[in-house]
């Protein structure tokens, strides 16, 4: 715990203290199927996180509660406590919509507006949130589109919808979607698990990009992935954590049985 | 430097994060769907509401004789009101209708649904749901001058000369005997080879019923044909059965409860039926086992007769009574159909997809 | 029981036609021609009404039709101007009710409807959709006609509107329902309240497909002939105030047909005509767009 202490020091020195994020005690339910028990975990600010673990095990719920998404399937409930910026956001006073604007999160399935062209789409919650100016909009799409490493690409298509865009690059459109409401987290479930290798390559470098501003927490189901870009790692198994801890040490040295299994490939 | 930062949280932007805004856009939208659509129940309870305090002085005043009286007497001083003559002519242009639609639309949905039509499937639905776009004034206008001519003199003679002959039930199918009451001005309205030749005719009516039920019979009909699991069609024909076999053995029987349940609701279409059937039903009040002689519907009467009707005696409220029957029976049919077809749906195959024919209105409902 | 005894033995005897007994191909064969019967019974009806109706109301179309008052019984000429009017205004003012009404009933339905109010209302919705039209009629007249004093427009709208309501209710939440749900989800991530979810996301992904809803209601209330009568009445003359009683084509046509008098004849097949081609067109194009919509949309 004194890695995460120390840079959780480290942090606190240019504001980005703020954005930590912890996980005690979750329950989560869809209706009577519990699918998370207990969970407990910290994603550190300027740090990737990473959740792995076999389909089913609770991954996806977990990134979910995050940004309090997970209450918006059909009999979904919660208890238990995530601390953002040391405050609960599950507290009865917490507004689900600011948590989302500033826990941002990203789709396993890319899904830019079909109605919005590739600008509009870049600064879609800033257009239909703020009063921006149309020169302020054109400007902030341009810095996320920048940032989400897709200007160049798609600089002489901006009007078109964007749907047209290619798989990898409506995901990165929803990169920058998120990116642009200046959110102090990232949440990405399993962001490359429907792209071309090319484009996960893109994407996990733009991931270590990110991580310089942002706490990032992955949902993966590539482990290689994980390995590649994450600086902890979190082991799930039944909706329950197994292992959470650096991610060379879970990869190396686990103290769980059954991650080395999983991480062997020995795992069902 | 930590105590500063501390002043700072919890936001290094300074706002108070996180806390609830009041959020009014999002409260006035969700209230005002929620109350539209609690504006749909309490638009059915008004409706019942207001025709049930409407027609309670002329149910109250003739009670059981309001459904099994014979004299409709709107003169104020003489006031009498027994509906049999409109209950009777509307149970019997909709059994016709459901006679000869129900089979039809239980072949056209199996031609549809189980037959390989390829290129022909979508054309020949889309044409079907068309017929229950056409106005029922024009399925009238065209009854009135077209096809009741044609029935008059070569139909309706057919019948009586074939069908008419046999015993029992010939009686349906020969012509009324003299003239009737009601065609009180129009003293040509009278027999000719046996038959009403001028007025219109219940079995006329009936045929035209029959044709405007017949799409939404037919949806029905084909909403519950798809829900039978392909597995037990291809069991059947993997067995060697023919189409025919196959239909009958293993989509037939599970889809008889829906086609029940679409009957009901064409019968609840039929019963309310009104401009069509009051253009070619021959507005007579008689009660008799002849198909052929003129007839009266309760959706017939209250078109016909609410100018008339004033406050002064208890013939608006006689009218308003009549449409409070028609409205019970055909919501009750419509809810017992429903029921059916969802239940069906259910012993079937789980959950219906919603596919196009649960899309109440593409149904293009008539 | 017995066809499946006779298809386990045709089974056995894979591949020879000749194998199936007799009674069992003509059974089949009379079966599918039986099929093929009902289809060609349900489609003569629709090509006869269209036919007669072009064939006889082709020759009272002229500008006077479109722009005249009715003459007097028996003269030549005139038209029905106030009943194109009259039915521009009552269902014009039925849209302005009904389309806010059954939008906003549809999306409590479809984004928030859950447990026994949504199940009640949907249930409601269906059966009122089965609710004859002279009974809205009736209802209006007894409550809006009686309560004003008089037929008008406007109560002809309102009951068109308890039509048309239920009408645009189900099929647009149907047509909510289509919008994928990731595409909520990804509007609410970042940040968006709901209500500009729906507004500004849901809708227009929606988007023609709530207007083929619209205008399927549309299709219906315009060719509704007795809850106009008992509402609105009929008009002689062109009038375009909604408190006043008003004419409707549909109306004009039911009153011309029952006439003894030629020339109303005429001009009845003459509004047929209009009126179905509206009708028809609407419908059409409504499906027609549902159907691009739906493959769009998935």
């Amino acid at each position: 715990m004194s890695g995460v202490e120390a840079v959780r020091q480290e942090a606190l020195t240019d504001d980005l203290g703020s954005r930590r994020i912890e996980v005690h005690d979750l329950n989560a339910w869809f209706g009577s199927l519990q699918a998370l028990r207990d969970v407990a975990v910290v994603a550190e600010p300027q740090a990737v996180t990473s959740i792995i673990g076999p389909s089913g095990c609770g991954k996806s719920t977990l990134i979910r509660c995050i940004n309090r998404m997970h209450e918006e399937v059909l009999g979904a409930r919660v208890s238990g406590k995530v601390l953002f910026d040391g405050q609960d956001i599950y507290a009865p006073d917490v507004d689900p919509v600011e948590v989302r604007r500033r826990i941002g999160m990203v789709f396993q399935r890319a899904n830019p507006f079909p109605t919005m062209s590739v600008l509009d789409n870049a600064v879609a919650g800033l257009k239909m949130v703020g009063r921006l100016s149309r020169g302020e909009l054109r400007r902030r799409s341009e810095q996320a589109l920048r940032q989400a490493g897709l200007w160049d690409e798609v600089k002489d298509r901006l009007d078109e919808p964007g749907g047209k865009l290619s798989g990898g690059q409506q995901q990165r459109l929803c990169i920058a979607r998120a990116l642009a409401v200046e959110p102090e987290v990232l949440l990405m479930d399993e962001p490359a698990s429907a792209l071309d290798p090319a484009s996960t390559l893109r994407i996990e470098e733009l991931i270590q990009d990110l991580k310089t501003q942002f706490t990032v927490v992955l949902v993966t189901h590539n482990m290689q992935q994980a390995a590649r870009v994450a600086d902890w790692t979190l082991f799930m198994l039944y909706g329950q954590v197994v292992e959470f801890g650096p991610t060379r040490k879970i990869f190396t040295s686990p103290d769980d049985k059954r991650t080395e299994d999983y991480i062997t490939g020995r795992f069902g | 430097m930590g105590t500063r930062l501390g002043n700072l949280r919890p936001n290094a932007r300074g706002t108070p994060p996180l806390r609830r805004r009041s959020r009014l856009g999002d409260r006035l939208f969700k209230g005002l769907s929620v109350s539209m659509a609690a504006g749909l129940i309490a638009l059915l309870a008004l409706l019942l509401v207001v025709l049930s305090v409407g027609g309670y002085r002329a149910l109250s005043k003739f009670g059981l004789h309001f459904l099994t009286g014979r004299n409709w007497n709107p003169v104020f001083g003489r006031e009498d009101f027994g509906a049999l003559p409109f209950i009777f002519g509307t149970l019997v242009t909709s059994a016709i209708a459901i006679v000869l639609a129900v089979p039809v639309a239980v072949g056209l949905a199996l031609l549809l649904n189980e037959m390989q039509l390829g290129w022909l499937r979508n054309p020949l639905a889309v044409f079907v749901d068309l017929l229950a776009a056409i106005p029922s004034v024009v399925y009238g206008l065209w009854g009135l001058f077209i096809m009741k001519p044609v029935f008059d003199h070569t139909v309706e003679p057919f019948l009586t000369n074939t069908i008419g002959q046999v015993p029992a039930i010939g009686a349906l199918f020969r012509g009324a005997k003299y003239c009737v009451e009601t065609q009180v001005g129009n003293p040509r309205a009278c027999v000719k080879f046996g038959y009403n030749s001028n007025g219109g005719d219940l079995f006329t009516a009936g045929v035209i019923l029959a044709v405007m039920i017949l799409p939404i019979v037919t949806a029905v009909t084909r909403e519950v044909v798809a829900v039978v699991p392909r597995d037990l069609r291809e069991g059947a024909l993997a067995l060697g059965a023919t189409r025919y076999e196959t239909i009958r053995m293993a989509v037939l029987p599970y889809a008889k409860s829906g086609i029940v349940g679409a009957t009901m609701l064409g019968l609840g279409r039929a019963l309310g039926e009104t401009i069509a059937v009051s253009m070619v039903v021959g507005n007579g009040l008689g009660i008799g086992p002849s198909l052929f002689r003129p007839g009266y519907t309760i959706p017939a009467v209250i078109a016909s007769e609410f100018r008339e009707a004033t406050s002064v005696g208890v013939h608006r409220s006689a009218l308003l009574a009549l449409a409070l029957v028609l409205v019970v029976v055909s919501l009750v049919l419509a809810a017992l159909s429903r029921m059916r077809v969802r239940r069906t749906a259910r012993l079937v195959g789980g959950p219906t997809p919603a596919g196009a024919a649960e899309i109440p209105a593409l149904e293009v409902t008539g | 029981m017995s066809g499946a005894a006779v298809a386990t033995a045709g089974a056995r005897a894979p591949g020879l036609s000749r194998s199936m007994s007799r009674s069992r191909r003509v059974k089949d064969r009379a079966f599918r021609a039986s099929l093929w019967a009902c289809g060609f019974l349900a489609l003569l009806p629709l090509a006869f009404i269209v036919w007669y109706v072009l064939v006889k109301g082709v020759s009272a179309l002229n500008l006077d039709f479109f722009t005249k008052e009715p003459a007097a019984p028996g003269e030549p000429g005139g038209g029905i101007v106030q009943s194109f009017v009259g039915t521009a205004l009552i269902v014009g003012m039925a849209i302005g009710m009904a389309v806010p009404l059954g939008m906003l009933a549809a999306i409590y339905l479809s984004e928030y409807g859950r447990g026994r109010l949504a199940s009640a209302v949907r249930f409601v919705a269906e059966i009122l959709l089965s609710t004859p039209s002279i009974v809205a009629g009736a209802f209006i007249w007894a409550v809006v006609v009686v309560a004003m004093g008089t037929f008008s427009a406007l109560a002809g709208a309102i009951a068109l509107t308890v039509l048309m309501w239920p009408i645009i209710t189900r099929a647009t939440e149907e047509i909510l329902r289509l919008v994928p749900q990731e595409l909520r989800e990804g509007a609410l991530a970042l940040g968006v309240p709901r209500w500009k979810t729906i507004a500004r996301v849901v809708i227009p992904t929606a988007g023609s497909g709530i207007f083929t809803a619209i205008m399927l209601a549309v299709a219906r209330g315009m060719g509704e002939t007795a809850p106009i009568l008992l509402t609105a009445l009929g008009q002689d003359f062109l009038t375009t105030n909604p408190v006043a009683p008003a004419d409707a084509v549909p109306l004009r046509i039911y009153n011309y047909a029952r006439t003894p008098v030629l020339s109303q004849h005429a001009i009845a097949w003459g509004g047929a005509i209009v009126l179905l081609a509206a009708v028809l067109v609407l419908s059409i194009t409504a499906r027609f767009l549902a159907n691009r919509q739906q493959r769009r949309i998935r």
